[in-house]
């Protein structure tokens, strides 16, 4: 099994703590897992892509991710600005960070080439700013992630959380993470069984 | 113990194991991460005794190493690209003067044009200051080089650079394991110096040397470092059995025993090309690798012994010498003086870009149906249009204007491509 995540945002929004976050969640679970960023230039609001890799075998490769087998968009602003869908797999996920849905995103056409169930948003920047007290989606898209693919545990994404912050930081994120994973758990599941 | 870890701090903690009593440096892309955690272990007093300078610029980062090893101080720097240039003048001293002082070099691209990002460039333009040059494959390689690094480099008095690909390996989160200070302290003893300046027992450091000796200081110099050729997998073996896993060397052969076609590179690059190797012999093509380990001093008898049985040799590298071309490819051929081999000349994965597993699919295909000529320099996945229309600029005005600009402004990015 090797399943590769890139995760695109703006710098100061926590790509590339995501990425690591994720792959210390699939290294609890005792998977190899590898992360790693490219940045644009290293200035805040510079767009930022980060790469996470979940395998059971170790991992070599140091490329960059074409083909993505899920994507997750911190930042919706970026749709205009960066080819954000390049070599998204047909069955692939995807997990975009807005209030609105895909459809009031203009992404409808979009979404019709995959798999309907996996297109998915998340008010992550919403959960996190009640949750947090502040507007970081990271958290949260990850808990989403894991409800939407199952690649990882909601309690191994709280793990890395809390191995990651201190005490009062990690609860807020936790929790995020977990509303997150609620928001996606639910549709999920009645589509699934329609 | 083994934990999910950025490389950065994995290298700052591996480090910090080695008790080293003087750090000085001076922060710069992608090196910063290392220094920033050393620091802060100095800061919190987990690493002491250990002096931590903030100098103001490489030159003087190390310069102060050079004077704090020169009193018997385990010393530590780290830089990248520019800084290392920055340092050039005092590298050579360092050498010259046989202080063994570690430094890690997070390898960035040198400008101009300014360019953040991952290739050789700056080591290698350094690879002939005397120094010591190991390269690391991943960023386990890269802790376990460091502890081979002071044992190396206070076994011969002369100073060792760990290299690693910076951002690639420097910001990759990926398991490492670290091992316990017990073990380091069983593997590192405390350093005993040659040479000391010390108060008691006054010594100068650096004498003037004219024509009547100087060429035989320089060539006990070259001397000495050409022992670490026996000295570097001494040092490995030891490594692997104190610490149960195998971790530099001066060349490590992957499938390459019965292959035709053999890759040569150094970094990380290595992890990405066994991948390509193992899908290419799965159709049947015999090929391997072959990761230098240790550049200066060059293994030229190991690389003969690992390369001699191949027809063909790709060498792959991540700099190059303007004017003449490949750098390792020079030394690779110079090892395989008198035998039939090719020997191929490729450069890529400069400024970051990346050394994809497709782009290696296409290259290997070209060699391996001999639509690549030996010898002439290729630059993997060069956007030869882009290159033809800043020509045509140049030949239809003479006042084309600077030709970084002319070209992102033809492109319309600066690193921002999806991936």
């Amino acid at each position: 099994m090797l399943f590769e995540v890139r995760i695109h945002g703006r710098g100061g929004q926590g790509v590339v703590t995501a990425a690591e976050l994720l792959s210390v969640a699939a290294f609890h679970e005792g998977r190899c897992a590898q992360a790693f960023p490219t940045f644009g230039s290293e200035r805040t609001g510079a767009p930022v892509v980060a790469f996470c890799r979940i395998g059971d075998r170790e991992i070599r490769a140091r490329e960059p991710i074409a083909e993505p087998d899920a994507l997750i968009v911190q930042d919706p602003t970026l749709l205009h600005q960066v080819d954000l869908f390049a070599g998204l797999k047909p069955d692939g996920y995807l997990l975009i960070n807005s209030v609105r849905t895909l459809r009031e995103l203009g992404l409808e056409g979009l979404a019709a080439r995959f798999r309907p169930e996996r297109m998915l948003t998340v008010p992550a920047t919403d959960i996190a700013r009640e949750t947090l007290g502040r507007p970081l989606p990271n958290a949260a898209l990850l808990g989403s992630f894991a409800a939407a693919t199952g690649v990882v545990s909601l309690a191994a994404v709280a793990a890395a959380i809390r191995g990651r912050f201190p005490p009062d930081v990690a609860e807020g994120n936790v929790a995020a993470a977990e509303r997150a994973h609620d928001h996606v758990r639910r549709p999920v599941a009645e589509l699934s069984r329609a | 113990m083994r934990s999910q870890i950025e490389g950065s701090q994995a290298v700052a903690r591996a480090v910090a194991l080695c008790r080293p009593e003087v750090i000085c440096a001076y922060p710069i892309s992608p090196q910063t991460h290392i220094v920033e955690a050393l620091s802060d272990l100095v800061r919190t007093g987990e690493l002491a005794p250990c002096e931590y300078l903030n100098v103001e610029s490489e030159f003087a980062a190390l310069s102060a190493a050079m004077g704090a090893s020169a009193t018997g101080a385990r010393t530590y720097t780290a830089t990248a690209s520019q800084g290392l240039l920055y340092m050039a003048e005092a590298l050579y001293n360092a050498s010259g003067l046989g202080l063994p002082i570690v430094m890690t070099v997070a390898n960035r691209a040198i400008g101009a044009p300014i360019n953040i990002w991952n290739d050789h460039s700056d080591s290698m333009s350094q690879r002939d200051s005397g120094w010591i040059q190991l390269y690391a494959e991943s960023n386990q390689e890269a802790v376990d080089l460091h502890l081979q690094a002071f044992r190396l480099a206070e076994e011969l008095s002369l100073p060792v650079m760990v290299c690693m690909d910076g951002f690639v390996l420097t910001h990759a989160v990926e398991p490492v394991t670290l091992p316990s200070q017990e073990q380091v302290d069983r593997f590192l003893p405390r350093f005993e110096p040659r040479q000391v300046l010390d108060p008691a027992d006054p010594v100068t450091i650096g004498a003037m040397v004219g024509p009547e000796a100087f060429t035989e200081v320089k060539y006990l110099m070259h001397a000495t470092q050409m022992q670490a050729l026996d000295l570097v997998p001494e040092i490995a073996n030891e490594f692997t059995q104190a610490f149960g896993r195998s971790s530099g060397g001066l060349v490590q052969a992957y499938r390459s025993s019965d292959a035709d076609t053999i890759v040569v590179a150094l970094g990380s690059v290595l992890g990405t090309i066994e991948d390509v190797v193992d899908e290419l012999r799965e159709q049947g093509v015999k090929i391997g690798a072959l990761g230098l380990k240790c550049f200066r001093p060059y293994p030229a008898d190991e690389v003969r012994a690992a390369l001699g049985h191949a027809g063909k040799v790709v060498v792959l590298e991540k700099a190059f010498a303007v004017g003449i071309g490949g750098i390792v490819s020079q030394n690779v051929r110079l090892s395989l003086g008198g035998l039939p081999t090719r020997v191929y000349d490729v450069v890529a994965g400069l400024g970051g870009r990346a050394i994809t597993k497709r782009s290696l699919h296409g290259l290997l295909a070209d060699v391996l149906e001999d639509r690549l000529e030996p010898g002439r320099l290729t630059f993997v996945d060069l956007d030869s249009d882009l290159v033809a229309r800043e020509l045509e600029r140049t030949r239809a005005s003479r006042h084309s204007g600077p030709r970084a600009e002319n070209v992102i402004r033809d492109i319309a990015t600066v690193g921002s491509r999806p991936y």
